[in-house]
């Protein structure tokens, strides 16, 4: 073979690479939606990759349902101080009090929905044009249709009937005042190319990500972490599992998976074992009907 | 492991979504929880057997309607390469979501059914695929099962298909005879087809050669942003942040930049924030240039003996997908990679038929999903190279700068 080659990884690496400079080229007031999730990890770190030695051109921006796991958020902290980049937190709790927002109701009542809202209110605040985000068409079948650069109008709603064409490697970012574009930088990688990527990188995780022991609630076979965000009930079946998150999302609506993988190493085996999607298999909130994720995008959900 | 990237055409039920369908699931990379979801599907539309073209369905409008609307990029891997589905819609109202698929792919699977032949679909796709210029084609004959598998039925077609290749130009075509609904010749081997003694559609897929279509010769390093941290011992730091689009660079070579014309030499190259001696296409990289002069995003880098055209006045194939019809002396933005300049359509000199090739004179303005020869101004030189030579640096995208939508694909004569 010859030397003048690039596996997989490293072109998924260079489209990476190449889409984060075109939002830093085309857009002034771009920023990075960042969770602590191995997905928006993975960004930031490809994000490093296309801009140091210099700053990132946009601040880290995350909409906090007052629901996340402790361990993203003490993680989110910990790599923006390390890395000297600002980030910009807004709470769906705020919103809530300020717009007079009823909270859903329900067992595993999510706030999922209502993050929409903040996410509005945060790009208008401070007048964002382009948010990154780390979702992949691999994901879920509406993400597999969604472009690159993915245009929403003033009300963050994207029309799947009328994207634009977006052809070789050329992205049209070019939008009226009050629209954004949500831009996916990872859209062609697979759930196991980021492991992968993680692996060959170095990339650090949230603990949660490595098997550790849980109390769990068991609920229609999926394994959801007891926090007080859930009602609780006296027929709940409730144990201590060794668990590890595949997905990292609000506690209400990610489930844990039983693992022993203390590794990417081993993790990374399991996954290509599993028989279940990423999503079928940790998020509660994508069975509520057959276009769950299709209806959220349609509203504004990144 | 590398990357393939395909596109699949074929007409509304020549069984392009179940032979993706069928990919999928004969190659293991669909899991439990999604055939589940489809088998319930199924169940909801009243059908007998598992509707294998489910998967490839994203938006519930396409499901209701059972079409494919836009394309959906699926993703599937075996130990030897990734591959990148785009699903594309075949239906010529459609034309322009297939353009959007098959900008990027290095393979056109162009599916025809057994029963009925060469059609005017097929030869459209094909007209697709050479104004495109994927590299490789292969001709999937489809449902050999509703036609019990006879070896003549299929020679004819190939017959009558290389005749429609060879007035098309297309290099390297690969037939095969499959049924996607059964799985024959898919992934695993057909006794039924037992006639046929080529690679399964698989094995075609895995064993194509692509890294050599990577265009190694003409460097082409489109600046998109300048890095300048501005601060402490970096203060003098300002590297050009691109990709190199094709070709290698060297730390020493002389370089143009275009289209001003100044001449340097790179004076450093980084890669992920690593110095490094050469970088080659694909990769994103930083340059650094010794003299200290002006650069900025849609300049494009070039070697000094080895330039582009630089020109205001291109010779385009134009396919029209704007919505609002097309007449000369609109004006419109062109964008070639990271470069932006106004321009306007001078003259169409005439319009190509997509179902026969014909050149036609214009009457009236173009519409959505026609093609057209056209001559375009730009305000600023643009420096490209031909299409066909160079496709990463010769297609461009027109933009309307009134609705901001993308409304053209230009390829460069």
């Amino acid at each position: 073979m010859s030397k003048y080659h690039l596996d997989h990884l490293e072109q998924l690496e260079s489209e990476a690479i190449h889409i984060l400079r075109e939002v830093a080229g085309q857009f002034e007031k771009p920023a990075l939606l960042f969770s602590g999730g191995k997905d928006s990890i993975t960004l930031f770190h490809l994000a490093l990759k296309a801009f140091r030695p210099g700053r990132f051109p946009f601040p880290l921006v995350h909409i906090d349902t007052g629901h996340n796991f402790q361990e993203a958020l003490d993680f989110r902290d910990a790599l923006a101080e390390k890395k000297g980049e600002k980030l910009i937190v807004r709470y769906v709790a705020d919103t809530i009090r300020q717009k007079n927002l009823s909270e859903p109701k329900g067992k595993f009542a999510s706030r999922n929905a209502l993050q929409t809202y903040t996410l509005l209110d945060t790009i208008q605040e401070f007048g964002f044009d382009a948010c990154i985000g780390g979702a992949r068409r691999d994901e879920e079948k509406a993400r597999a249709k969604e472009r690159i650069f993915s245009v929403r109008d003033e009300f963050g709603q994207w029309d799947p009937k009328l994207q634009r064409p977006e052809l070789w490697n050329t992205y049209n970012g070019r939008i009226h005042k009050g629209e954004n574009v949500r831009v996916f930088p990872i859209s062609n990688w697979t759930e196991l190319d980021i492991w992968n990527y993680i692996r060959r990188e170095n990339i650090e995780l949230p603990s949660i990500y490595f098997a550790h022991d849980r109390e769990v609630l068991e609920h229609e076979g999926q394994l959801v972490a007891l926090s007080e965000f859930i009602q609780r009930e006296e027929t709940d079946k409730i144990s201590i599992r060794r668990v590890r998150y595949r997905t990292v999302g609000d506690m209400t609506c990610t489930a844990a998976v039983e693992s022993d993988a203390t590794t990417i190493d081993a993790i990374i085996s399991e996954i290509i074992a599993t028989k279940t999607s990423e999503r079928g298999e940790t998020r509660i909130d994508d069975k509520v009907s057959e276009a769950a994720m299709e209806d959220r995008k349609k509203s504004g959900y990144f | 492991m590398d990357i393939l990237r395909f596109i699949t055409a074929g007409s509304v039920d020549d069984g392009k979504s179940t032979l993706i369908g069928r990919l999928l699931y004969d190659s293991k990379s669909i899991m439990i929880d999604q055939l589940e979801a489809i088998e319930k599907q199924t169940r909801n539309r009243e059908e007998g057997d598992i509707d294998l073209a489910l998967l490839t369905d994203g938006l519930r409008a396409e499901r209701e309607q059972g079409i494919t609307i836009d394309v959906a990029y699926k993703y599937f891997s075996t130990p030897k390469r990734k591959f990148i589905i785009a699903d594309a819609p075949g239906h010529i109202q459609y034309t322009r979501n297939m353009v959007t698929g098959a900008s990027n792919a290095d393979l056109i699977i162009i599916l025809i059914d057994a029963r009925h032949g060469v059609i005017e679909q097929t030869r459209r796709h094909s007209i697709v695929a050479s104004l495109l210029n994927i590299p490789h084609v292969i001709v999937a004959v489809n449902k050999m099962d509703m036609v019990d598998y006879p070896q003549d039925t299929y020679n004819n077609i190939v017959i009558d298909y290389a005749a429609v290749a060879a007035s098309l130009g297309l290099p390297q075509v690969t037939y095969i005879p499959i049924s996607a609904l059964h799985g024959d010749n898919i992934v695993d081997r057909s006794e039924r087809l037992s006639w046929y003694e080529g690679e399964t559609l698989l094995e075609l897929l895995e064993n194509l050669e692509v890294q050599t279509d990577a265009n190694l010769v003409h460097a082409r390093f489109p600046v998109q942003y300048v890095i300048r941290p501005q601060t402490g011992l970096l203060h003098d730091y300002r590297g050009f942040a691109g990709k190199l689009i094709s070709g290698i660079y060297q730390k020493g070579d002389q370089v143009t930049i275009l289209p001003s014309g100044l001449q340097t030499r790179i004076s450093r190259i980084e890669v992920g924030g690593e110095e490094v001696e050469e970088v080659f296409a694909p990769q994103s990289a930083v340059l650094h240039l010794e003299d200290d002069i002006d650069v900025s995003r849609g300049d494009v880098i070039v070697p000094s003996h080895d330039l582009p055209d630089s020109t205001q006045e291109l010779d385009v194939l134009l396919c029209w997908m704007g919505n609002k019809p097309l007449a000369e002396g609109n004006r419109y933005l062109l964008q070639i990679n990271s470069r932006q300049v106004k321009s306007i359509v001078k003259e169409i000199r005439y319009k190509l038929d997509v179902n026969s090739l014909q050149q036609e004179a214009l009457t009236g303005t173009v519409g959505l999903n026609e093609v057209v020869r056209a001559t375009i101004k730009t305000a600023s030189p643009v420096a490209c190279d031909t299409y066909k030579h160079l496709r990463v640096n010769g297609g461009a995208i027109l933009i309307d700068e009134t609705s901001n939508v993308t409304v053209g694909a230009c390829m460069i004569q």
